[in-house]
């Protein structure tokens, strides 16, 4: 099974003459509260590349996890090579030669490239492991698809892009026919994304059929032989590689035009509000990053996953450890303070996992939206809750970021997605705040929420309030920032003003200069 | 809350399994269990449908109620307290021991020695609470090892003082009052639990700390990012549980006339039980002081119509044992169930 040459590292398939892989026919998913797919058609030829292209939200992710037998349909049908086939487990999709690469690894971080590699088809001496067998048969993987790793490192302490390459080590184990990459350079410099395209490229051409999901235009561009786009859960059309020119594809994505999207925001800066100069993390994730953020203007961090932007802005916050650098909001030294403290000061900080970092699933919407204010008089006096007060002003705040449905004891986990988005927003809206910090607050979510988020922001910013915006999404930080700061590898390595805030210039930095 | 779901509009086109499913998903596990153990006791003994007997397990279980809410906080965050059982012990060999000790010397009157032991007391259950507290937030040990460490030194201080022989001499006014007493028709006991239950109810609706509580357990990063302090209101969750463990072991000891070492073995497990069978989620954030009160209640009755049925002690532990599981795995389906209805969009 194990891949030891280069003829089995691409099986030749009797259809690499683009002949049908898979096929899916009017698969829907449904979770509790929302529709992540209805009805999408989709197929897959060998030797190609088809781009899944679509907004966090429009059901890629939901869609590959069928594919790749993570999840089952809740109703529709999927064909493998012409014969119907129904997958309980990746494990099953694995046994027709289908392996998907996830954002989320799925390694063990406490056990060896090796060990990982060969995870639940481990070589045997009789009954026990034959671990030299697996060392070496792990070390041919790695130097077969050329990938510098070594097979007995612990996978725990390897970057994430060798971590993914171990991800992708683990798809080619067996004979593969389709490999499935979720975003997969989101967190990979110029460099190795060079690398992986190529590898894409040399797939394609031995006839497997590769399901590639992204959102960047470059990539589209570079790689895709057809483009299907989703929307909302739904199938809004298919391109071939000529038609798909960005207008169209950003057309199809949104379903508008890009100024519907983003609206125009007046900038006009007024004081300091949030200064930070020379931030180091503890973690390092961050090494000496400066920057300003001015009552009455949007601020951009812009930067790969992992490229320290996010841990600035919480460092600010108070909610990331400093090892060194200082933090002034409106003039006044602010180094180090709780989270707690900073809510005090008029600071908000709207976490990027509504998940983990941000709302109490299992409770209600009215608790959610108070918590972080409970301690205002409104709310409370020194013994009590002042709960129809709380009621009250939660209702108006749900009602202004317009929560469908609008029912406030309903727990959180019962909403979509962009509604629970809405929610975690909401928070921000019941106290006094001048300086909001925006990480990622547009993940998940539907182009409707989309919008509304947009508009809050600007609304926010016309009256004055400062608002520093974190995004690994690039259309965001070029449509909506008078400032940006680009951030690669734990530093800002440039700071752009607004009509030079473009896709280019961001993207350059992302150049990794070691090697460069 | 049945008859409203009942009511929608989309009720009509249920079947009548559907309905059911409903119905259980809305209430939880515990009316079916209370309806069957009703039927099932009052066919095995005359007696169990007294009103009589019904105040004799509302009395038995008044302790088991005060430490079942205790437990219930501490489940609210998110952790829960093996402790409650040894602590008992532990709590009524202190209170014992200084209440004798001040009557017996004589310092002053039998109301001080009476109300010394009892602060004390309650104070050493709010001690353990603390120990627990600081090993689960400062130090970051998980609540099952703190908390069955602390059971441990519980035990062994209890035994360690008393070499294991019970603790006489409390004034008998101590017992009269507060083990055997009555006002206004209704044992001391259960006054003191209505009045427990009246707080906690307040604590838990009306207050910040209340509101705290949930949101550790429900998400302790988005408390943190929400300003909560999360080390001082979880190590005062099980301040809290440590204080309601004192009390009830004070009652207890006061209805026992003697400090014991060897009491509260079961705690733990009936406690957890409760909560758990009365809807108190294991993961945290989820639970109400009615779910704690009904929980302990029904195995009260359990336990009493088992008695009444003249069911082994042995086999009782059987039984109770697999009640626990049976609760949680009757609440892992509930949870599948209600977030298929809600797929379907038949849960409004």
């Amino acid at each position: 099974m194990i891949a030891s040459g280069t003829s089995q590292r691409f099986p030749s398939n009797s259809a690499a003459d683009g002949g049908l892989l898979l096929k899916l026919t009017e698969v829907t998913k449904r979770y509790p509260g929302v529709s992540a797919l209805s009805n999408v058609s989709f197929d897959l030829r060998s030797g190609e590349v088809h781009v899944l292209f679509g907004e966090n939200g429009a059901g890629k992710s939901t869609l590959i996890s069928i594919l790749s037998g993570a999840q089952r349909p809740t109703s529709g049908t999927m064909a493998f090579r012409g014969a119907e086939v129904e997958f309980s487990s990746v494990a099953d999709a694995r046994e027709f030669g289908i392996s998907a690469v996830f954002q989320e690894f799925s390694l063990v971080p406490t056990m060896t490239v090796a060990d990982n590699l060969l995870l639940g088809s481990e070589p045997l001496r009789g009954r026990l492991l034959n671990r030299k067998g697996l060392r070496s048969a792990a070390e041919a993987l790695l130097a077969d698809l050329e990938f510098p790793i070594k097979a007995n490192q612990v996978v725990g302490r390897l970057s994430r892009a060798q971590q993914q390459m171990v991800e992708i080590a683990k798809a080619f184990r067996s004979d593969l026919q389709v490999l499935i990459l979720d975003e997969p350079t989101a967190s990979l410099t110029e460099t190795e994304s060079g690398r992986l395209f190529e590898l894409v490229e040399e797939a394609r051409t031995r006839g497997i059929g590769v399901v590639y999901i992204t959102h960047r235009l470059a990539e589209v561009k570079r790689l895709a032989d057809r483009v299907t786009v989703l929307r909302d859960g739904n199938y809004v059309g298919t391109l071939a590689r000529e038609e798909a020119t960005e207008d169209r594809l950003i057309n199809l994505m949104t379903g508008r035009v890009i100024d519907q999207v983003f609206p125009d925001i007046a900038h006009n800066p007024g004081e300091i509000a949030l200064r930070a100069t020379g931030l180091t993390t503890r973690t390092r994730s961050a090494a000496d990053v400066s920057f300003e953020v001015r009552a009455g203007e949007i601020v951009g961090f812009a930067g790969l996953v992992g490229s320290g932007k996010g841990e600035s802005a919480r460092a600010c916050f108070g909610a990331e450890p400093l090892l060194d650098g200082s933090v002034h909001l409106h003039g006044n030294e602010v180094t180090g303070s709780s989270p707690r403290r900073m809510l005090k000061s008029g600071m908000f900080y709207v976490p990027p996992d509504r998940k983990s970092d941000g709302l109490l699933l299992m409770r209600g919407v009215r608790e959610n939206i108070a918590l972080p204010s409970i301690r205002l008089a409104q709310f409370s006096n020194l013994t009590l809750m002042r709960r129809a007060a709380e009621r009250r002003i939660t209702d108006e705040v749900a009602r202004r970021v317009e929560l469908q449905p609008h029912s406030l004891e309903r727990p959180v986990e019962q909403f979509s997605g962009g509604n629970q988005q809405k929610v975690l927003l909401a928070r921000a809206l019941v106290r006094d705040v001048d300086v909001f910090v925006f990480d990622e607050p547009t993940v998940g979510v539907d182009v409707g929420t989309r919008v509304a988020v947009y508009q809050l922001m600007a609304d926010l910013c016309e009256s004055g309030a400062a608002i520093l915006l974190v995004s690994s999404d690039l259309p965001e930080i070029v449509h909506l920032a008078h400032r940006a700061y680009v951030f690669h590898r734990g530093q800002v390595v440039e700071e752009l003003v607004a009509p030079d805030i473009t896709e280019e210039n961001v993207l350059r930095n992302f150049l990794d200069r070691e090697v460069a | 809350m049945t008859s409203r779901s009942a009511s929608g509009p989309r009720a009509s086109s249920l079947s009548l399994l559907e309905r059911l499913e409903l119905v259980f998903v809305k209430t939880g596990v515990l009316p079916p269990l209370l309806l069957l153990a009703v039927i099932v006791f009052s066919q095995m003994s005359d007696n169990f449908l007294d009103v009589e007997n019904f105040e004799n397990v509302l009395r038995q279980n008044t302790f088991l109620i005060i430490v079942s809410l205790g437990q219930m906080l501490v489940l609210l965050t998110g952790g829960f307290d093996l402790s409650v059982g040894t602590g008992t012990a532990l709590v009524s060999v202190v209170t014992a021991t200084v209440m004798a000790d001040s009557f017996n010397a004589g310092a002053g009157s039998v109301g001080f020695a009476i109300a010394l032991g009892m602060v004390v007391g309650v104070l050493a259950g709010a001690g353990v609470g603390l120990f627990n507290g600081i090993g689960v937030s400062v130090f970051r040990v998980s609540p099952f090892i703190m908390t069955r460490g602390t059971s441990s030194i519980a035990l062994g201080l209890a035994l360690y003082m008393t070499s294991g022989v019970p603790v006489r001499g409390m004034p008998p006014k101590f017992a009269d009052i507060f083990g055997f007493g009555e006002w206004a028709g209704l044992a001391t006991p259960i006054w003191v639990t209505a009045a427990v239950v009246v707080i906690m109810t307040v604590v838990l609706n009306w207050t910040r700390l209340g509101r705290y509580f949930y949101a550790i357990g429900g998400n302790a990063n988005a408390a943190t990012l929400s300003g909560v302090t999360v080390r001082t209101n979880l190590t005062s969750a099980y301040v809290i549980a440590g204080a309601l463990m004192g009390l009830s072991s004070v009652l207890l000891t006061a209805r026992l006339e003697t400090g014991e070492a060897n009491i509260g073995v079961s705690l733990p497990l009936q406690s957890i039980a409760a909560c758990v069978i009365g809807g108190v989620s294991l993961r945290g954030g989820i639970g109400r002081v009615s779910s704690a009160v009904l929980g302990a209640l029904f195995i009260g009755l359990v336990q009493n119509g088992m008695n009444l049925a003249r069911i082994q002690s042995y086999l009782q532990m059987i039984v109770l044992g697999g009640l626990l599981i049976i609760a949680v795995i009757a609440d892992l389906i509930r949870q599948r169930s209600l977030s298929r209805l809600a797929a379907a969009g038949i849960l409004g």
